[in-house]
Protein backbone atom coordinates (compact mmCIF):
# COMPACT_ATOMS: atom_id res chain seq x y z
CA UNK A 1 0.00 0.00 0.00
CA UNK A 2 0.99 3.72 -0.58
CA UNK A 3 0.92 6.26 2.24
CA UNK A 4 1.41 9.87 2.94
CA UNK A 5 2.74 10.65 6.34
CA UNK A 6 2.85 13.55 8.63
CA UNK A 7 5.05 13.32 10.80
CA UNK A 8 7.00 15.76 13.37
CA UNK A 9 10.02 16.79 12.68
CA UNK A 10 11.89 18.64 15.47
CA UNK A 11 16.37 18.70 15.91
CA UNK A 12 15.98 19.16 19.68
CA UNK A 13 14.35 20.94 22.49
CA UNK A 14 15.86 24.22 21.59
CA UNK A 15 14.31 24.35 18.33
CA UNK A 16 11.05 24.92 16.95
CA UNK A 17 9.24 21.71 15.43
CA UNK A 18 7.00 21.06 12.35
CA UNK A 19 5.01 18.70 10.58
CA UNK A 20 6.89 17.27 7.35
CA UNK A 21 4.86 15.07 4.83
CA UNK A 22 6.78 12.00 3.23
CA UNK A 23 5.36 9.41 1.02
CA UNK A 24 6.34 5.33 1.02
CA UNK A 25 5.11 3.10 -1.23
CA UNK A 26 4.27 -0.82 -1.34
CA UNK A 27 3.96 -0.99 2.41
CA UNK A 28 2.76 -4.42 3.08
CA UNK A 29 0.12 -4.88 5.57
CA UNK A 30 1.65 -7.50 7.14
CA UNK A 31 4.49 -4.87 8.80
CA UNK A 32 4.45 -3.66 11.72
CA UNK A 33 3.98 0.16 12.11
CA UNK A 34 7.72 -0.16 13.08
CA UNK A 35 8.96 -1.47 10.46
CA UNK A 36 6.69 0.86 8.38
CA UNK A 37 8.86 3.50 9.67
CA UNK A 38 12.18 1.66 9.49
CA UNK A 39 11.10 1.60 5.58
CA UNK A 40 10.88 5.28 5.56
CA UNK A 41 14.00 5.89 7.13
CA UNK A 42 16.03 3.17 5.04
CA UNK A 43 14.81 5.62 2.59
CA UNK A 44 15.65 8.70 3.98
CA UNK A 45 19.26 7.06 4.62
CA UNK A 46 19.62 6.33 0.79
CA UNK A 47 18.90 10.04 -0.07
CA UNK A 48 21.12 11.64 2.36
CA UNK A 49 18.44 12.79 4.46
CA UNK A 50 18.01 12.86 8.28
CA UNK A 51 16.45 9.76 9.60
CA UNK A 52 13.14 10.21 11.84
CA UNK A 53 14.27 9.17 15.55
CA UNK A 54 11.82 7.39 17.56
CA UNK A 55 11.51 5.03 20.50
CA UNK A 56 11.64 1.19 20.44
CA UNK A 57 13.26 -1.69 22.12
CA UNK A 58 11.81 -5.52 22.06
CA UNK A 59 9.03 -4.68 19.61
CA UNK A 60 6.86 -7.13 21.02
CA UNK A 61 4.74 -5.24 23.55
CA UNK A 62 6.59 -5.98 26.84
CA UNK A 63 9.51 -3.07 27.65
CA UNK A 64 7.13 0.22 27.01
CA UNK A 65 9.33 2.10 24.80
CA UNK A 66 7.53 2.83 21.71
CA UNK A 67 5.36 5.75 22.24
CA UNK A 68 3.45 7.36 18.88
CA UNK A 69 0.40 9.53 18.39
CA UNK A 70 -0.80 8.12 15.44
CA UNK A 71 -3.86 10.00 13.77
CA UNK A 72 -4.69 11.28 17.31
CA UNK A 73 -4.46 8.19 19.45
CA UNK A 74 -1.60 6.49 21.55
CA UNK A 75 -0.54 3.41 19.75
CA UNK A 76 -2.61 3.79 16.92
CA UNK A 77 -6.36 3.02 16.14
CA UNK A 78 -5.91 -0.27 17.36
CA UNK A 79 -7.06 -1.32 21.23
CA UNK A 80 -4.88 -3.29 23.83
CA UNK A 81 -1.39 -3.00 21.48
CA UNK A 82 1.63 -1.13 21.97
CA UNK A 83 2.72 0.80 18.29
CA UNK A 84 5.28 -2.15 17.75
CA UNK A 85 2.31 -4.31 17.60
CA UNK A 86 0.21 -2.19 15.94
CA UNK A 87 -0.10 -3.60 12.40
CA UNK A 88 -0.61 -1.98 8.68
CA UNK A 89 -3.68 -3.92 8.05
CA UNK A 90 -5.12 -1.40 10.55
CA UNK A 91 -5.00 1.10 7.55
CA UNK A 92 -5.93 1.32 4.28
CA UNK A 93 -4.29 2.04 0.89
CA UNK A 94 -3.70 6.30 0.04
CA UNK A 95 -4.67 6.54 3.80
CA UNK A 96 -2.76 10.17 5.37
CA UNK A 97 -1.00 8.77 8.86
CA UNK A 98 -0.13 11.86 11.08
CA UNK A 99 2.82 10.59 13.50
CA UNK A 100 3.41 12.89 16.85
CA UNK A 101 5.49 12.03 19.73
CA UNK A 102 3.50 11.57 23.07
CA UNK A 103 3.26 15.24 24.51
CA UNK A 104 3.24 16.52 28.09
CA UNK A 105 4.97 18.62 29.97
CA UNK A 106 6.37 16.03 31.85
CA UNK A 107 7.46 14.38 29.06
CA UNK A 108 10.14 16.81 27.39
CA UNK A 109 10.87 16.63 23.86
CA UNK A 110 14.53 14.92 23.05
CA UNK A 111 14.24 14.52 19.16
CA UNK A 112 11.78 14.37 16.64
CA UNK A 113 9.45 11.66 18.29
CA UNK A 114 11.43 11.06 21.15
CA UNK A 115 10.50 12.29 24.88
CA UNK A 116 11.60 11.66 27.60
CA UNK A 117 9.92 9.43 30.48
CA UNK A 118 12.13 9.30 33.08
CA UNK A 119 9.64 11.48 35.02
CA UNK A 120 7.65 7.85 35.29
CA UNK A 121 10.94 6.38 36.80
CA UNK A 122 11.41 9.06 39.58
CA UNK A 123 7.63 8.58 40.54
CA UNK A 124 8.11 4.68 40.88
CA UNK A 125 11.69 5.60 42.57
CA UNK A 126 10.16 7.62 45.39
CA UNK A 127 8.08 4.22 46.88
CA UNK A 128 7.04 2.17 43.76
CA UNK A 129 9.03 -0.80 45.71
CA UNK A 130 9.09 -3.13 48.55
CA UNK A 131 12.24 -3.25 51.03
CA UNK A 132 12.07 -6.54 51.84
CA UNK A 133 15.61 -7.53 52.56
CA UNK A 134 15.64 -10.49 49.67
CA UNK A 135 19.35 -11.42 50.37
CA UNK A 136 20.43 -14.17 53.03
CA UNK A 137 17.54 -16.43 54.57
CA UNK A 138 14.74 -15.60 51.77
CA UNK A 139 11.82 -17.50 52.66
CA UNK A 140 9.36 -19.10 50.41
CA UNK A 141 7.09 -17.24 48.82
CA UNK A 142 3.89 -19.46 49.54
CA UNK A 143 5.07 -19.04 53.44
CA UNK A 144 2.92 -15.99 53.16
CA UNK A 145 -0.95 -16.89 51.99
CA UNK A 146 -2.35 -14.56 49.28
CA UNK A 147 -6.13 -15.17 47.99
CA UNK A 148 -6.51 -15.61 44.20
CA UNK A 149 -8.82 -12.86 43.51
CA UNK A 150 -6.16 -10.19 44.89
CA UNK A 151 -2.98 -12.02 43.19
CA UNK A 152 -4.68 -11.86 39.98
CA UNK A 153 -5.87 -8.06 40.71
CA UNK A 154 -2.09 -6.92 41.56
CA UNK A 155 -0.53 -9.03 38.43
CA UNK A 156 -3.17 -7.26 36.21
CA UNK A 157 -1.88 -3.95 37.62
CA UNK A 158 2.06 -5.00 37.75
CA UNK A 159 1.57 -5.66 34.06
CA UNK A 160 1.56 -1.72 33.20
CA UNK A 161 4.84 -1.37 30.95
CA UNK A 162 5.24 2.27 31.68
CA UNK A 163 4.84 3.62 28.26
CA UNK A 164 3.01 6.58 29.22
CA UNK A 165 0.13 6.43 26.23
CA UNK A 166 -2.16 7.04 29.81
CA UNK A 167 -0.29 10.21 29.87
CA UNK A 168 -0.34 11.03 26.30
CA UNK A 169 -4.72 10.15 25.52
CA UNK A 170 -5.18 12.04 28.91
CA UNK A 171 -6.69 15.74 27.93
CA UNK A 172 -5.43 16.98 31.15
CA UNK A 173 -1.70 14.83 30.74
CA UNK A 174 -2.54 13.34 33.86
CA UNK A 175 -0.31 10.28 34.96
CA UNK A 176 -2.69 8.82 37.52
CA UNK A 177 -3.34 5.52 35.53
CA UNK A 178 0.55 4.51 35.53
CA UNK A 179 0.99 5.78 39.06
CA UNK A 180 -2.61 3.87 40.33
CA UNK A 181 -1.03 0.87 38.56
CA UNK A 182 1.96 0.80 40.54
CA UNK A 183 0.52 2.01 43.92
CA UNK A 184 -1.99 -0.70 43.26
CA UNK A 185 0.61 -4.10 42.31
CA UNK A 186 2.29 -3.30 45.84
CA UNK A 187 -1.38 -2.57 47.87
CA UNK A 188 -2.70 -5.95 46.88
CA UNK A 189 -0.07 -8.12 48.43
CA UNK A 190 0.56 -8.38 51.72
CA UNK A 191 4.78 -7.93 51.34
CA UNK A 192 3.00 -4.27 49.77
CA UNK A 193 0.83 -3.41 52.61
CA UNK A 194 3.72 -3.24 55.38
CA UNK A 195 4.71 0.49 53.48
CA UNK A 196 1.97 0.95 51.71
CA UNK A 197 1.36 4.66 53.07
CA UNK A 198 4.86 6.01 52.78
CA UNK A 199 4.38 4.33 49.04
CA UNK A 200 1.47 6.64 48.08
CA UNK A 201 1.66 9.91 49.55
CA UNK A 202 5.33 9.96 48.67
CA UNK A 203 4.21 8.84 44.75
CA UNK A 204 1.73 11.19 44.64
CA UNK A 205 3.40 13.68 45.71
CA UNK A 206 7.19 12.74 42.88
CA UNK A 207 3.62 12.93 39.99
CA UNK A 208 2.50 16.17 41.36
CA UNK A 209 5.82 17.66 41.64
CA UNK A 210 6.53 16.41 37.75
CA UNK A 211 3.83 18.57 36.64
CA UNK A 212 1.31 16.26 35.45
CA UNK A 213 -2.47 17.22 35.03
CA UNK A 214 -5.14 16.50 37.39
CA UNK A 215 -7.44 13.17 36.49
CA UNK A 216 -10.79 14.43 35.74
CA UNK A 217 -12.16 10.34 35.30
CA UNK A 218 -12.72 10.90 31.43
CA UNK A 219 -11.33 7.18 30.96
CA UNK A 220 -9.63 7.79 28.19
CA UNK A 221 -6.37 6.40 29.89
CA UNK A 222 -8.09 2.95 30.48
CA UNK A 223 -8.93 2.23 26.65
CA UNK A 224 -5.81 3.72 25.22
CA UNK A 225 -4.05 1.52 27.15
CA UNK A 226 -2.23 -0.80 25.38
CA UNK A 227 -2.23 -3.11 28.53
CA UNK A 228 -5.87 -2.73 29.75
CA UNK A 229 -4.82 -1.05 33.11
CA UNK A 230 -8.40 -0.33 34.73
CA UNK A 231 -9.72 2.95 36.59
CA UNK A 232 -10.62 0.85 39.25
CA UNK A 233 -6.56 1.17 40.14
CA UNK A 234 -7.19 4.75 40.35
CA UNK A 235 -10.01 4.49 42.75
CA UNK A 236 -8.11 2.17 44.60
CA UNK A 237 -4.62 4.44 44.84
CA UNK A 238 -7.22 7.71 45.73
CA UNK A 239 -8.68 4.92 48.73
CA UNK A 240 -5.51 4.11 49.70
CA UNK A 241 -4.04 8.03 49.48
CA UNK A 242 -7.25 9.39 51.77
CA UNK A 243 -6.36 6.72 53.99
CA UNK A 244 -2.92 7.45 54.44
CA UNK A 245 -2.95 11.46 54.58
CA UNK A 246 -5.89 10.85 57.50
CA UNK A 247 -3.56 8.80 59.41
CA UNK B 1 3.47 15.86 54.68
CA UNK B 2 0.25 14.35 55.74
CA UNK B 3 -1.33 17.42 56.28
CA UNK B 4 -0.79 19.55 53.46
CA UNK B 5 -1.20 16.43 51.48
CA UNK B 6 -5.11 16.48 52.40
CA UNK B 7 -5.04 20.27 51.33
CA UNK B 8 -2.69 20.27 48.45
CA UNK B 9 -2.21 17.69 46.36
CA UNK B 10 -3.76 16.63 42.94
CA UNK B 11 -5.95 13.90 44.71
CA UNK B 12 -6.92 16.36 47.71
CA UNK B 13 -8.13 18.67 44.60
CA UNK B 14 -10.42 15.47 43.42
CA UNK B 15 -11.85 14.32 47.16
CA UNK B 16 -13.08 18.04 47.73
CA UNK B 17 -14.58 17.99 44.06
CA UNK B 18 -16.24 15.12 44.19
CA UNK B 19 -17.21 15.57 47.99
CA UNK B 20 -18.73 19.08 47.30
CA UNK B 21 -20.23 18.08 43.93
CA UNK B 22 -22.24 15.06 45.76
CA UNK B 23 -23.27 17.49 48.23
CA UNK B 24 -24.34 19.35 45.50
CA UNK B 25 -26.63 16.90 44.27
CA UNK B 26 -28.26 16.35 47.83
CA UNK B 27 -29.10 20.30 47.30
CA UNK B 28 -30.62 19.75 43.89
CA UNK B 29 -33.04 16.94 45.37
CA UNK B 30 -34.28 18.82 48.21
CA UNK B 31 -34.61 22.46 45.65
CA UNK B 32 -36.74 20.15 43.29
CA UNK B 33 -38.99 18.40 46.22
CA UNK B 34 -39.83 22.59 46.63
CA UNK B 35 -40.00 23.77 43.75
CA UNK B 36 -42.53 20.92 42.35
CA UNK B 37 -44.62 22.98 44.77
CA UNK B 38 -45.11 25.46 42.00
CA UNK B 39 -46.81 22.94 39.70
CA UNK B 40 -50.33 23.13 42.41
CA UNK B 41 -53.04 24.91 40.19
CA UNK B 42 -53.10 28.41 41.00
CA UNK B 43 -55.48 29.47 44.27
CA UNK B 44 -54.95 30.64 47.20
CA UNK B 45 -54.18 28.01 49.13
CA UNK B 46 -51.05 27.23 46.71
CA UNK B 47 -49.94 30.95 46.95
CA UNK B 48 -50.13 30.52 50.82
CA UNK B 49 -48.75 26.94 50.55
CA UNK B 50 -45.13 28.52 48.65
CA UNK B 51 -44.76 31.38 50.24
CA UNK B 52 -44.59 29.91 53.92
CA UNK B 53 -42.37 27.22 52.03
CA UNK B 54 -40.38 29.91 51.21
CA UNK B 55 -40.39 31.53 54.48
CA UNK B 56 -39.50 28.64 56.24
CA UNK B 57 -36.34 27.71 54.21
CA UNK B 58 -35.50 31.22 54.45
CA UNK B 59 -35.31 31.52 58.35
CA UNK B 60 -35.56 27.95 59.57
CA UNK B 61 -31.75 27.93 61.79
CA UNK B 62 -30.95 23.89 60.36
CA UNK B 63 -31.77 25.35 57.08
CA UNK B 64 -29.71 28.23 56.92
CA UNK B 65 -26.95 26.52 57.94
CA UNK B 66 -27.08 24.01 54.87
CA UNK B 67 -27.41 26.44 52.89
CA UNK B 68 -24.65 28.49 54.01
CA UNK B 69 -22.68 24.74 52.99
CA UNK B 70 -24.21 25.29 49.97
CA UNK B 71 -23.04 28.40 49.08
CA UNK B 72 -19.35 27.03 50.45
CA UNK B 73 -19.76 24.39 48.19
CA UNK B 74 -20.93 25.51 45.18
CA UNK B 75 -17.84 28.67 45.71
CA UNK B 76 -15.33 25.90 46.61
CA UNK B 77 -16.41 23.26 43.63
CA UNK B 78 -16.29 26.39 40.89
CA UNK B 79 -12.87 27.34 42.16
CA UNK B 80 -11.50 24.49 42.37
CA UNK B 81 -12.40 23.70 39.17
CA UNK B 82 -10.84 26.69 37.82
CA UNK B 83 -7.56 25.52 39.54
CA UNK B 84 -7.88 22.34 37.79
CA UNK B 85 -8.76 23.50 34.21
CA UNK B 86 -5.40 26.11 34.55
CA UNK B 87 -3.57 23.57 35.76
CA UNK B 88 -4.31 21.06 33.87
CA UNK B 89 -3.90 23.29 30.39
CA UNK B 90 -0.57 23.56 31.85
CA UNK B 91 0.32 19.99 31.88
CA UNK B 92 0.38 20.25 28.09
CA UNK B 93 2.08 23.33 26.85
CA UNK B 94 2.18 21.89 23.37
CA UNK B 95 -0.81 20.62 22.07
CA UNK B 96 -1.12 17.50 19.37
CA UNK B 97 -1.62 18.51 15.44
CA UNK B 98 -4.47 15.57 15.34
CA UNK B 99 -6.27 14.38 18.91
CA UNK B 100 -9.31 12.30 18.85
CA UNK B 101 -10.73 12.60 22.32
CA UNK B 102 -13.91 11.25 20.79
CA UNK B 103 -12.78 7.66 20.18
CA UNK B 104 -11.91 7.22 23.53
CA UNK B 105 -14.42 9.70 25.64
CA UNK B 106 -17.67 11.15 25.90
CA UNK B 107 -18.46 14.48 25.73
CA UNK B 108 -19.73 15.80 28.49
CA UNK B 109 -16.60 14.33 30.68
CA UNK B 110 -14.15 16.89 28.51
CA UNK B 111 -16.34 19.87 28.88
CA UNK B 112 -17.15 19.85 32.56
CA UNK B 113 -15.39 23.27 32.65
CA UNK B 114 -17.77 24.86 30.01
CA UNK B 115 -20.40 23.29 31.58
CA UNK B 116 -19.50 24.29 34.86
CA UNK B 117 -19.07 28.18 34.05
CA UNK B 118 -22.91 27.80 32.09
CA UNK B 119 -24.13 26.50 35.12
CA UNK B 120 -22.44 28.87 37.59
CA UNK B 121 -23.69 32.15 34.90
CA UNK B 122 -27.40 30.73 35.62
CA UNK B 123 -26.93 30.36 39.44
CA UNK B 124 -25.96 34.48 39.48
CA UNK B 125 -28.84 35.06 37.16
CA UNK B 126 -31.05 32.36 39.34
CA UNK B 127 -30.14 34.05 42.50
CA UNK B 128 -30.60 37.69 41.56
CA UNK B 129 -33.99 36.86 39.89
CA UNK B 130 -35.60 35.43 43.02
CA UNK B 131 -33.76 34.97 45.97
CA UNK B 132 -32.25 38.38 45.77
CA UNK B 133 -35.90 39.84 45.16
CA UNK B 134 -36.50 37.37 48.66
CA UNK B 135 -34.35 38.94 50.43
CA UNK B 136 -33.92 42.93 49.45
CA UNK B 137 -37.35 43.02 48.15
CA UNK B 138 -38.18 46.09 45.38
CA UNK B 139 -40.36 48.79 45.59
CA UNK B 140 -43.08 47.24 43.31
CA UNK B 141 -43.00 43.78 44.69
CA UNK B 142 -46.34 42.41 45.85
CA UNK B 143 -46.23 41.28 49.61
CA UNK B 144 -47.48 38.37 50.93
CA UNK B 145 -48.95 38.39 54.99
CA UNK B 146 -47.78 35.74 56.52
CA UNK B 147 -49.82 33.10 59.50
CA UNK B 148 -48.30 35.21 61.93
CA UNK B 149 -48.06 38.96 59.88
CA UNK B 150 -45.19 39.12 58.68
CA UNK B 151 -45.02 40.91 55.84
CA UNK B 152 -42.66 39.37 53.17
CA UNK B 153 -42.16 39.55 49.29
CA UNK B 154 -44.86 37.27 47.61
CA UNK B 155 -42.51 34.94 45.56
CA UNK B 156 -45.25 33.02 44.64
CA UNK B 157 -46.50 35.60 42.74
CA UNK B 158 -43.38 36.67 41.65
CA UNK B 159 -42.33 33.25 40.01
CA UNK B 160 -45.82 32.83 38.65
CA UNK B 161 -45.07 36.47 36.99
CA UNK B 162 -42.04 35.90 35.66
CA UNK B 163 -42.66 32.94 33.30
CA UNK B 164 -46.07 34.17 32.44
CA UNK B 165 -45.10 37.12 31.76
CA UNK B 166 -45.90 37.79 27.88
CA UNK B 167 -43.03 39.23 26.58
CA UNK B 168 -40.17 37.58 28.31
CA UNK B 169 -41.70 34.66 30.01
CA UNK B 170 -41.30 32.38 26.94
CA UNK B 171 -37.21 33.59 27.04
CA UNK B 172 -36.79 32.99 30.58
CA UNK B 173 -38.40 29.20 30.34
CA UNK B 174 -36.06 28.46 27.30
CA UNK B 175 -32.81 30.05 29.56
CA UNK B 176 -33.64 28.00 32.51
CA UNK B 177 -34.30 24.94 30.00
CA UNK B 178 -31.02 25.47 28.44
CA UNK B 179 -29.42 25.73 31.85
CA UNK B 180 -31.24 22.57 32.87
CA UNK B 181 -29.59 20.86 30.07
CA UNK B 182 -26.12 21.87 30.85
CA UNK B 183 -26.39 20.78 34.56
CA UNK B 184 -27.51 17.45 32.74
CA UNK B 185 -24.17 16.69 30.95
CA UNK B 186 -22.34 18.18 34.26
CA UNK B 187 -23.90 15.35 36.12
CA UNK B 188 -23.72 12.85 33.04
CA UNK B 189 -20.35 12.64 33.96
CA UNK B 190 -19.98 14.04 37.17
CA UNK B 191 -22.45 11.55 39.69
CA UNK B 192 -20.39 8.68 38.86
CA UNK B 193 -16.98 10.66 38.65
CA UNK B 194 -17.56 11.59 42.17
CA UNK B 195 -17.41 8.52 43.69
CA UNK B 196 -14.91 7.06 41.60
CA UNK B 197 -12.98 10.17 42.87
CA UNK B 198 -13.39 9.29 46.57
CA UNK B 199 -12.48 5.52 45.54
CA UNK B 200 -15.81 3.89 45.56
CA UNK B 201 -15.10 2.09 42.77
CA UNK B 202 -16.32 -1.79 42.95
CA UNK B 203 -17.39 -4.21 39.72
CA UNK B 204 -20.15 -4.92 42.39
CA UNK B 205 -21.59 -1.93 42.41
CA UNK B 206 -20.07 0.35 39.35
CA UNK B 207 -23.55 -0.69 37.49
CA UNK B 208 -25.69 0.23 40.06
CA UNK B 209 -23.68 3.74 40.47
CA UNK B 210 -23.40 4.99 37.03
CA UNK B 211 -26.85 3.97 36.27
CA UNK B 212 -28.27 5.90 39.58
CA UNK B 213 -25.92 8.97 37.42
CA UNK B 214 -27.38 8.41 34.61
CA UNK B 215 -31.40 8.31 35.89
CA UNK B 216 -30.27 11.56 38.44
CA UNK B 217 -28.71 13.05 35.38
CA UNK B 218 -31.50 12.92 33.44
CA UNK B 219 -34.57 13.28 35.63
CA UNK B 220 -33.90 16.15 38.18
CA UNK B 221 -32.79 18.25 35.42
CA UNK B 222 -35.70 17.32 33.19
CA UNK B 223 -38.24 17.74 36.32
CA UNK B 224 -36.85 21.45 37.29
CA UNK B 225 -36.99 22.22 33.65
CA UNK B 226 -40.53 21.33 32.91
CA UNK B 227 -42.06 24.00 35.47
CA UNK B 228 -41.10 27.13 33.77
CA UNK B 229 -43.01 25.60 31.08
CA UNK B 230 -45.71 24.24 32.99
CA UNK B 231 -45.93 27.73 34.43
CA UNK B 232 -45.89 29.51 30.70
CA UNK B 233 -48.28 26.83 28.48
CA UNK B 234 -50.34 25.20 31.01
CA UNK B 235 -50.67 27.06 34.39
CA UNK B 236 -53.56 29.36 34.61
CA UNK B 237 -52.78 32.85 34.41
CA UNK B 238 -52.62 35.11 37.44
Amino acid sequence: MNLTLKIWRQKNADTKGKVVTYQVSDISEDMSFLEMMDVLNEQLIDKGDEPVAFDHDCREGICGSCSLQINGEPHGPDRGVATCQLHMRKFKDGDTITIEPFRAKAFPLIKDLVVDRSSFDRIQQAGGYVSVNTSGNTIDANSIPVDKESADMSFYAATCIGCGACVAACKNASAMLFTSAKVSQFALLPQGEVEADRRVLQMVEQMDKEGFGNCTNTGACEIECPKGISLENIARMNREYLKASVK
Amino acid sequence: MAKSALLKSSLAKKYWMAFTGLFLCLFLIGHLLGNLQLLIPVSEGARDQFNEYALFMATNPAVKILSYLTYISILFHAIDGIWLTITNRRARPQGYVSFKPSTNTIWASRNMGVLGTIILAFIAVHLYQFWGQLKFGSLDDSLYTTANDQEVTDLYTLTIQTFQDPQYGLIWAIIYGFSMLAIGFHLYHGFSSGFQSLGVNHPKYNGFIRKLGYAFAILVPLAFAVIPFYIYFILEKI
